[in-house]
């Protein structure tokens, strides 16, 4: 507990290594310092182990336990195992990257899903390799330049489409799925508060900007993941047993160039006909996305507009899902099957 | 009372025995009957344990990672592909020290594709940090299960029992099963140091850099040689429970006044005896030796086996693709370093299922030695056919080539048949 503030753990406490302006180390702390001490962290190899322990010195002032890169999500199932045999009923917290959940950990987190663990999944999704110095991952977007995804005369970057991972957690009819960013700090308490007081497996997608790999300026991390929500490329919904049940709407729907420009990963596309294309095939993936999530629909209750609004930082609060269940505005969205 | 149990079985119940709170697995012959017995137990109430159907080896090895630091006695096993499958985290799982006991049910690792038993999966992780023991019989893997808890619990080191695939996991023996009092007796409850637990938060794990990670892997070794005592000891302390042991580090047979010595591991010794008792029968100076423990490599326990011996062989069912026999080459270093200048030759038989009969055992005795560092074992029914005469169809039992090999089998396949 912070003697200065009896509201913060420091779970993930200072000291530790990472760059400046990093949006894992800020989602990392948030959702730490929201669960609490009181719990069990299993972490995949990536930016935030390294980053947090280091010869013999740690941050965490809390159980945590590094294993591989891949396994994570097993390593949380035998911890969750052990904890249920001893008759204890300790939470049971993973971190992964993009990584180690979208690529290498995947097969281990559906098994951990499908067998019905007690754990929360936290993905700091910062879309690509940052620890190894920025390969492409599955959750890189389209048309980023990573240092596996180089544009040249023949590219303009990564070729593919982000993985659309909550769609995959979704259609494991897991108890709780949700997306968030750091830009939106009451959702994220709300997601992780109500994560927290679900039993069985849930999974939480943290969009965390990384100033190294994106090419921003570190001290733009956090409007950089707000202008992801803004402008519909990374809507921010809740799935329960693969149904959709809360969804943040835009209050105005931004042009995705707002939020490409600020970045250094998307420069080669301004500029060239080849570029150009590629920017009409980003606006159009948003507009997708808006459509599919009706994240333009009439509900003004919870919006990018009025998440902010909730409370003063850190203490905010929202009952998200019953509120939604109830707005006729959101029967569109519910209609939307996350694996349809 | 002993009971007949299949090697699966009877392992099985020494696993209940010992109580692990938590079991994973996932399937790959010749291993599955060992974990479908115990997720019956489970079903059935007989072992309060959680069951965890992994979805992969690499999964199940992590599971149990996870449940001993977080303080439960776990057990899993698997064979082949699943153990190499397996292996980022056994080395994960040994550089952490965590008290981990699993069975490799040995099997040959493609390809080409193979079910049957050979050591080459076991052998493939032998630098891994686990302490390996192999046994000879389904009475010696419930025996050795028993004591693995206890060695890794107190060495804070992993465990792994070979047993052989096939050869011993699906065949029946006779098997005196201690009474869970007796184990209780022998085995205590399961303690560990260092356990997830927010009343006292440790990070397991973390990162290491180049002015100590040097220092972690020569505790890690130096741990590694201090279990050759207690791996004595506890096969003493276990004598004394149960009135059997398990051979302790090497296991001699017949060694008074030998001048030929076959060295081997797991069920390969009995055939081992019964070609030593006959040569000994004809008059020759013949024993033989089985390592028990592998991990530790027991070098001077085993360099004191060979006062007045002229001839070491050592058969073994793995190769070092390239190199040859692996336990050859250690027994060579062990005996160099021991200033022993006997020539050890160097066999490797028995792989994917290759029958390694008294036959063939007899057969590898009586060849002269040769200049090669390594050669191959003859095949049994080459060998009988030959001595028979008879010219059938069995010439060809044995000869399945792979796909590099094609050509050459059906030319041999024509022959015969015309």
């Amino acid at each position: 507990m912070d003697s200065r503030d009896p509201f913060r753990h420091n779970v993930l406490t200072s000291g530790h290594r990472a760059c400046s302006g990093c949006g894992e180390a800020m989602a990392a702390r948030m959702v730490s310092d929201l669960i609490g001490p009181d719990a069990i962290y299993i972490n995949a190899t990536g930016c935030l182990q390294v980053f947090s322990t280091h010869n013999q010195q740690s941050s965490w002032q809390a159980p945590w336990i590094h294993s591989v890169f891949a396994n994570a999500a097993a390593v949380a199932s035998g911890v969750e195992a052990a904890l249920r045999a001893r008759g204890k009923d300790t939470p049971v917290i993973v971190q992964a990257g993009d990584g180690g959940t979208f690529d290498i950990g995947l097969q281990c987190l559906s098994g951990m899903i499908e067998r019905g663990h007690d754990i929360l999944f936290v993905c700091y999704d910062n879309e690509a390799y940052m620890n190894t110095g920025v390969q492409r991952s599955s959750s890189t977007p389209h048309a980023v330049r990573t240092s596996t995804s180089p544009p040249g005369r023949l590219s303009q970057g990564k070729t593919q489409l982000k993985k659309d991972v909550i769609s995959i957690m979704a259609a494991h009819h897991m108890p709780y799925a949700a997306t968030a960013t750091v830009a939106f700090f009451p959702d994220l308490k709300a997601k992780v508060e109500k994560a927290m007081t679900i039993k069985g497996p849930r999974f939480l997608q943290v969009l965390s900007p990384c100033p190294l790999g994106w090419v921003h300026d570190s001290a733009l991390s956090v409007s950089v993941s707000r202008l992801a929500v803004e402008t519909g490329l990374f809507p921010l919904v809740e799935l329960e047993h693969g149904e959709l049940t809360g969804v943040m709407r835009l209050a105005e729907q931004k042009p995705v160039e707002e939020y490409l420009r600020p970045q250094g990963r998307f420069k080669h596309l301004f500029g060239s006909k080849e570029g150009t294309v590629e920017l009409h095939h980003l606006q159009a993936l948003a507009d997708a996305r808006i459509r599919r999530y009706d994240l333009l629909g009439a509900d003004t209750q919870w919006t990018t507009a009025t998440a902010m609004q909730s409370q003063r930082h850190g203490r905010g609060g929202y009952a998200v899902s019953d509120s939604l269940h109830e707005r006729p505005g959101s029967q569109g969205a519910q209609e939307v099957k996350a694996d349809a | 009372m002993k009971k007949l149990l299949e090697g699966s079985q009877a392992v099985a119940e020494a696993v209940r025995l010992c109580q692990p709170q938590v079991v994973a697995a996932y399937p790959i012959t010749p291993q599955t009957h060992i974990i479908e017995k115990l997720a019956q137990h489970v079903a059935n109430g007989e072992l309060d344990a959680e069951f965890i159907n992994a979805e992969s080896e690499f999964g199940a090895a992590s599971i149990v990672l996870g449940a001993v630091a977080t303080g439960a006695r776990s057990f899993t096993a698997t064979a082949s592909q699943g153990l190499l499958l397996m292996t980022e985290v056994l080395y994960n799982i040994a550089g952490l020290r965590l008290p981990v006991v699993m069975v490799c049910a040995n099997r040959a690792v493609g390809a080409p594709i193979n079910i049957f038993s050979d050591h080459q999966d076991s052998m493939a992780v032998r630098d891994a940090g686990w302490i390996q023991l192999y046994v000879e019989s389904n009475q010696e893997a419930v025996d050795t299960m028993i004591q693995a808890y206890k060695i890794a619990e107190a060495c804070e080191l992993p465990v792994m029992v070979c047993m052989d695939g096939f050869l011993l996991t699906h065949t029946f023996e006779p098997v005196e099963l201690p009474t869970r009092l007796t184990v209780d007796e022998y085995l205590p409850a399961f303690q560990f140091a260092r356990v997830l637990d927010p009343e006292r938060p440790m990070t397991l794990g973390g990162a290491s850099e180049p002015e100590n990670f040097q220092e972690y892997r020569e505790d890690q070794h130096g741990a590694m040689e201090n279990t050759l005592t207690v791996i004595e000891a506890f096969d003493v302390e276990y004598e004394e429970h149960f009135g059997r042991n398990c051979g302790s580090l090497v296991q001699p047979y017949r060694l008074e006044e030998a001048t030929t010595v076959m060295v081997g591991m797991g069920s390969l010794m009995g055939a081992m005896r019964d070609a030593v008792d006959e040569l000994r029968f004809a008059g020759q100076a013949v024993g033989a030796l089985r390592v028990r423990c592998f991990r530790p490599f027991p070098a001077r326990a085993l360099t004191q086996c060979f006062k007045g011996v002229e001839r070491i062989i050592v058969l073994e069912k793995a190769i070092s693709i390239g190199a040859g026999g692996i336990v050859a080459a250690e027994l060579r270093a062990a005996l160099q370093t021991a200033g022993i200048t006997v020539k050890v030759e160097s066999v490797i038989g028995g792989l994917g299922g290759r029958d390694l009969t008294p036959e063939v055992i007899k057969a590898i005795f009586e060849e002269s030695p040769t200049v090669e560092m390594n050669r191959f074992a003859p095949d049994h029914n080459e060998l009988t056919l030959h001595q028979t005469g008879d010219a059938g169809d069995a010439g060809n039992v044995g000869n399945v080539g792979n796909v590099g090999n094609v050509e050459s089998l059906e030319t041999r396949k024509g022959a015969p048949h015309g």
